[in-house]
């Protein structure tokens, strides 16, 4: 796509987060949905795309009594947000909408309304993975993790680092669930989950949504919020089976939407202010720094272990808390990006002072999909 | 013998000839004709070079331990803690499945430890492929 040509001009999390008992799924995309609209002092009326996962566009179109030209309804699990954006960047340059609006709403905790299919025993994940008893992400997603470690000789220790120091970044955000420290021992003392990780190094369930209002670089100068423009986008997909992974220390799908991305962008890795990488587990920023190119492979642990991805550190990283202790819905894809746009915007709770791009990257399913997004606060 | 609860796979025309060999205690791979490339799970074309041309072959159903977890979480028809285990066949292609006739510990685990392939009767129809360490 063409740097800068597409603006984020509104955005908006749900009222509530965390435990959302007096609202369905569809309405949480609604609620956010509305506040994102206010946000940038649009209604229904001004929407003509829809782009949404978790439910169908044309359920959020019609719920929200929205006449599109353009839908989306990617949904390659919490990254889906990011190729979202993607999507409608590349259709408001073409022309096939103007203002488009991407929803995410999950009653992930309250489990309101919410319809999760489970693929059949006769799809490829239901004959060659369900048989053998994994329990949903906890138990799938972790599972390059021990290869990892004897490849890249990587500790426990190390894993849980990456939890310790994502509770530092929400402590300094009022929403975030959980607020009070940790330390490694604490995690290598919370229960077991599926070995070798434990309950503070799995994401939150939480309830919770997010809205995004796109348009025209051009147009976005007449809103009243400050533009964060897209500078570059990228997207991929792997496997539905994490058993049939190209390598278990390293992300394919990673590697090909972060590369499109920066190379769209034309950015290299020291004009990064601020960077997001979806942390469903506590792996995932390792793998993502690795991968995205920030680290060579098997020095991310090292560079979390060294600060620079926590308060004050050179790369500030999942400033939010991150799934492991802000919120994590099911699909947290849509919560990385409010945050950077939050961080662009200048009025994050944990604000990288003079921050102008920041890096957000998704995973779907377990490492099945992947979406990057750069963005800037400098006008084109 | 105590009823099978776990979840059990539904073949489809593709991979039939797999469950078929796994009913027989045979675990069935596919090789490519125009590449030789080694592929799993089952499909009627090489997926690395897209040719129709492939062939079915009884792999030797020996293998390593590539990584693992322990689930300390029991679905219907599981024991906790069990492992779940990725295995690198020796023909290439890695495959999902539990390790039985162990301790299901970190203790009795090493990454990379041989392993061998034995099958689980699950019903009168289907068998599903396990892996326990060699010699065990």
């Amino acid at each position: 796509m063409k740097q800068k040509s597409v603006a984020v001009v509104g955005a908006a999390e749900t009222t509530g987060l965390g435990k959302i008992p007096d609202m369905s799924n569809i309405q949480l995309h609604a609620d956010c949905a509305l506040n994102a609209m206010a946000d940038c002092g649009l209604t229904a009326k001004d929407i003509d795309g829809v782009a949404c996962a978790g439910q169908t566009p044309v359920e959020i179109a019609h719920y929200l009594g929205i006449t599109p030209t353009w839908v989306d309804g990617t949904a390659v699990g919490g990254c889906s947000f990011m190729l979202h954006v993607r999507h409608a960047a590349a259709a408001i340059n073409e022309g096939l909408c103007k203002t488009v609006l991407i929803t995410h709403g999950e009653s992930g905790r309250s489990q309101i309304g919410r319809a999760r299919p489970v693929p059949p025993p006769s799809s490829l994940i239901g004959q060659f993975e369900f048989p053998y008893g994994p329990m949903g992400p906890p138990t799938m997603f972790p599972m390059p993790v021990m290869r990892y470690m004897k490849d890249m000789g990587a500790t426990h220790e190390d894993f849980a680092t990456v939890a310790v120091i994502q509770r530092e970044w929400a402590a300094k955000n009022p929403r975030a669930t959980f607020h009070d420290p940790i330390t490694v021992e604490d995690v290598l003392d919370s229960r077991m989950i599926a070995y070798p990780f434990r309950l503070l190094q799995c994401c939150l369930v939480s309830d919770g949504g997010g809205a995004l209002i796109l348009t025209s670089a051009e147009r976005a100068k007449d809103f009243p919020t400050k533009p964060v423009y897209i500078l570059g986008t990228g997207e991929s997909v792997e496997t539905p089976m994490v058993s049939q992974m190209e390598s278990f220390t390293s992300s394919r799908a990673f590697r090909t939407a972060s590369k499109k991305a920066f190379g769209e962008a034309g950015i290299t890795h020291s004009d990064v202010d601020h960077l997001m990488i979806y942390d469903a587990f506590a792996h995932l920023p390792v793998f993502g720094l690795e991968d995205l190119g920030f680290c060579e492979p098997g020095e991310a642990a090292g560079f979390i272990r060294a600060r620079h991805t926590a308060p004050g550190g050179k790369l500030p990283m999942n400033t939010n808390g991150g799934g492991l202790s802000y919120c994590h819905t099911g699909m947290y894809g849509m919560f990385a990006l409010q945050e950077s746009v939050r961080q662009m915007r200048g009025t994050a709770p944990a604000q990288v002072d003079g921050a102008k791009l920041s890096v957000c990257h998704g995973v779907g399913g377990m490492f099945a999909a992947s979406g990057t997004i750069v963005f800037s606060n400098e006008a084109p | 013998m105590t009823e099978y609860t776990r979840p059990l796979p539904q073949p489809t025309p593709e991979t039939q000839h797999y469950w078929d060999g796994a009913k027989a205690g045979e675990l069935r791979l596919q090789r490519c004709g125009d590449c030789s490339h080694v592929y799993f799970p089952a499909r009627p074309f090489c997926p690395a070079c897209s040719s129709r041309d492939v062939n079915w072959f009884t792999a030797s159903g020996k293998g390593t331990l590539f990584s693992y977890v322990i689930n300390h979480r029991a679905p219907k028809g599981f024991e906790a803690p069990y492992i779940i285990a990725v295995v690198q066949l020796e023909e290439g292609p890695r495959m999902m499945s539990n390790l039985v006739d162990c301790p299901q510990t970190p203790e009795a685990l090493e990454i990379d430890m041989p392993l061998e392939v034995t099958f689980v009767t699950a019903t009168d129809d289907i068998a599903i492929p396990q892996f326990r360490p060699m010699g065990a």
